[in-house]
């Protein structure tokens, strides 16, 4: 009936954001579908209300007057009187992504707001595809902003970008450890260095934990970065900078967010998918992962606190940064 | 308040006996309600239907034969205020109520001070005389809901009957207090009743009430003048009737407005008149909506995207709805047609659905296709992909056919982009 869809309406789940729309947009588009959801359910039979009536009582001498109660139907329920059973759900939205960039972003109903904040005290980190273009710069990182400049590309390779690349980690990998206000020279912090990587449970600028070139095609780079406590224009100033080390200029075509903690891209839903029971399966697939997620980072105990990368583990990073450097 | 005033003077004025009298109305008014007032309706008969004690309650406040009209229309107003005035205090209105009996007629209140019972409650009363107590909740007199009243308003019920959504109609007060107060025999039956004449279907009567509540305030004979007025310009009785449906407050304009509005669209996209009547039947809010939009869309065709005259007229036939789209939309859209997708002006205007359709529908698609290789809009090659395939079919079918791949690999792209 209608509380059990409404209780299976409670969690998180992860959507997979165009590029172009407004975060609060989709916010809205969401909550909107999903109060069309709840309210195209069959209303509840009529009410009856029961009237007392004055009536003659038959067979009898004089006219007698008595009461007789009856059953009337009431239409003060009635949905045409009411209006929709629904007017308002909450949704929450978990990391933004501004309006040009895409990918998973994690919204959160009814009582999985709660959990929105219990996962932004996580701190857990997140995976984006960053698209560059060698040979320009603009104004504000993008490709459609006001050019500044524009340089040549052509001594550009890819060990260079490598090499790049593993400065910018290394120098990263030391800001997570003073961020992380651990005093190395104890025996926990050294556990918990060995088994994964320490990072600031607090606000810190943005850091990144892992970064490397998936793709390299002149004027193109695609490179994935593994980090936390970013913004997407922070990401975009990266490109700028990879482009300046390279003694050329680069621009961001491109900010694609592929995890947000638990959430994937598989489980990300596309804007087709942005209806009632599409979202019921979604929470409740997510359900375990969340809950299992929130009680390894929150419980106590330095050793348990492991970063989740599925995917490719930073263990291959090290090689080339020691070769690099 | 006026009304106030009046009685004040008529209070003051009366004897002490007829004060007593009427100090022990007002007792009598506030412990037994139902029963005084079939005393003071010496002619009413006993109803035994549900509407009794509500009928009184809304016969206080209609034109009624036997009561003051002066008292009854600013009775009226006051008791059906919704958001717009605060609540009135319940003892305020009752006060109000009971000092309209003493004025009502002096005669009556002398009759009754003979037969006047004692008036404790504790007293003992006969049986019959308990069964004729209504001793039902008063209505609320002024709410900012129809809720409250529906129950006992007749009206109201077969409104919602007919399938009139009563919860957007009483966001306005005034409308509420209009449904409030006709009466559904004499006024509204008459409206039902020249609708249907018209050519509206008993299933789309609620759906047109809702939209359009104020035709229960027009004029009937002003609205046969305007159905004749556009049967003397050829609409057929089921164009009209479509037109009505379409766009609910089309009766509501008068004839001179409608004439100018039709010359209008004549002169402004230079139709023959058998086009512009067809236009107008499909598009029916044309005559109804503000008329400024449609002159800036049609300067943003001609000036900043280039259309020729005839062209303009062309699309504008095949798809109405250009001529009231969102400026913004239509030059984001044009703007990604002609310059990414380099499709020139000729296939634009065969293919005028493209303007119809949400701009990511064509972006993710034409991306989908260029990522597959397969993005040819030029018909004199081969592998040509028209506009409407491209926007006009659904998912599943633009993928097996026009893309040549599945929904799933669709799916992934997006999640690429």
């Amino acid at each position: 009936m209608r509380s059990a869809s409404l209780s299976r309406l409670q969690g998180l789940f992860a959507v997979y954001k165009p590029p172009g729309l407004k975060w609060k947009h989709l916010r809205d588009t969401v909550e909107l579908q999903l109060l069309k959801g709840l309210n195209a359910r069959k209303p509840p039979a009529p009410e009856q209300r029961v009237r007392f009536l004055l009536g003659a009582v038959e067979g009898s001498e004089e006219k007698e007057l008595t009461l007789t109660a009856t059953s009337v139907p009431s239409l003060t329920n009635h949905p045409l009187v009411c209006g929709p059973a629904f007017t308002h759900f909450k949704v929450g939205v978990g990391h933004r992504l501004d309006a040009q960039a895409s990918g998973v972003l994690v919204l959160g109903v009814g009582r999985g707001c709660r959990l929105l904040t219990d996962m932004y005290n996580a701190h857990l980190t997140k995976d984006y595809t960053v698209r560059g273009l060698l040979g320009k710069a603009t104004d504000d990182f993008c490709e459609d902003g006001r050019l500044v400049e524009k340089t040549t590309y052509d001594h550009v390779t890819r060990e260079k970008l490598d090499r790049i690349l593993a400065v910018i980690q290394g120098s990263h990998q030391k800001a997570l450890v003073m961020y992380s206000n651990l005093d190395l020279k104890t025996q926990e912090a050294y556990e918990m260095a060995v088994r994964g990587l320490i990072r600031p449970m607090t606000k810190s600028p943005m850091l990144i934990t892992g970064i490397r070139c998936l793709h390299f095609a002149p004027p193109e780079f695609l490179v994935e970065v593994q980090c936390m406590h970013e913004t997407q224009k922070e990401l975009r100033k990266l490109v700028h900078e990879i482009g300046l080390e390279l003694k050329t200029t680069a621009v961001c075509s491109q900010v694609r967010r592929t995890r947000d903690g638990i959430f994937t891209l598989d489980s990300a839903l596309l804007r087709t998918q942005w209806d009632l029971h599409s979202i019921q399966d979604a929470i409740q697939t997510a359900t375990p992962w969340v809950a299992a997620e929130l009680e390894k980072s929150l419980s106590p105990g330095l050793d348990t606190k492991q970063l989740p990368s599925p995917g490719w583990s930073w263990d291959s990073q090290v090689p080339s940064s020691g070769e690099g450097c | 308040m006026a009304l106030s005033a009046q009685q004040i003077p008529r209070w003051f004025n009366s004897v002490k006996l007829r004060s007593l009298i009427n100090t022990v109305q007002l007792t009598k008014r506030f412990t037994r309600p139902g029963r005084t007032l079939l005393h003071g309706f010496s002619a009413q008969p006993q109803m035994s239907s549900d509407n009794c004690f509500l009928q009184w309650g809304f016969k206080t406040y209609k034109t009624s034969s036997s009561w003051n009209s002066s008292q009854t229309t600013s009775s009226g107003s006051q008791e059906n205020n919704s958001a717009q005035s605060t609540l009135l205090p319940l003892t305020n209105e009752q006060s109000e109520k009971t000092q309209k009996i003493p004025s009502f007629d002096s005669e009556v209140f002398l009759e009754e001070l003979d037969d006047l019972p004692p008036l404790s409650p504790m007293q003992p009363i006969s049986e019959e005389e308990a069964i004729q107590i209504i001793a039902a909740p008063p209505l609320p007199p002024s709410s900012f809901t129809l809720r409250d009243y529906v129950d006992h308003s007749e009206t109201l019920q077969k409104l919602v009957l007919l399938g009139v959504d009563l919860s957007k109609i009483e966001k306005h007060p005034d409308a509420a207090n209009l449904l409030l107060r006709l009466d559904f025999e004499k006024d509204i039956k008459q409206i039902l009743l020249f609708l249907k004449d018209v050519g509206i279907e008993d299933n789309q009567l609620g759906a047109f009430l809702t939209k359009n509540y104020a035709i229960f305030s027009q004029d009937l004979e002003n609205m046969k003048t305007r159905v004749a007025y556009l049967h003397s310009k050829n609409f057929s009785k089921a164009d009209v009737a479509q037109m009505v449906r379409k766009a609910p407050f089309l009766l509501n304009f008068s004839v001179e407005r409608l004439d100018n509005r039709l010359g209008f669209f004549q002169k402004e996209l230079q139709l023959s008149v058998k086009k512009t009547r067809e236009l107008v039947v499909r598009l029916p809010r044309l005559l109804t909506g503000s008329l400024e939009p449609v002159k800036e869309n049609m300067k943003v065709y001609h000036l900043e995207l280039g259309f020729k005259h005839n062209e303009i007229q062309h699309m504008i036939t095949k798809i109405p709805k250009m001529l009231t789209a969102n400026k913004r939309k239509l030059t984001e859209t044009f703007d990604y047609v002609h310059n990414v997708m380099s499709i020139p002006h000729h296939i634009i205007v065969k293919f005028p659905q493209v303007f119809n359709t949400r701009l990511f529908k064509v972006k993710e698609r034409h991306l989908f296709l260029t990522y597959l290789g397969r993005a040819q809009y030029d018909p004199a090659k081969p592998n040509y992909i028209s506009l409407d395939k491209l926007v006009s079919i659904p998912d599943e079918i633009f993928c097996e056919e026009i893309a040549k791949a599945s929904v799933q690999d669709f799916e992934k792209f997006l999640k690429t982009l």
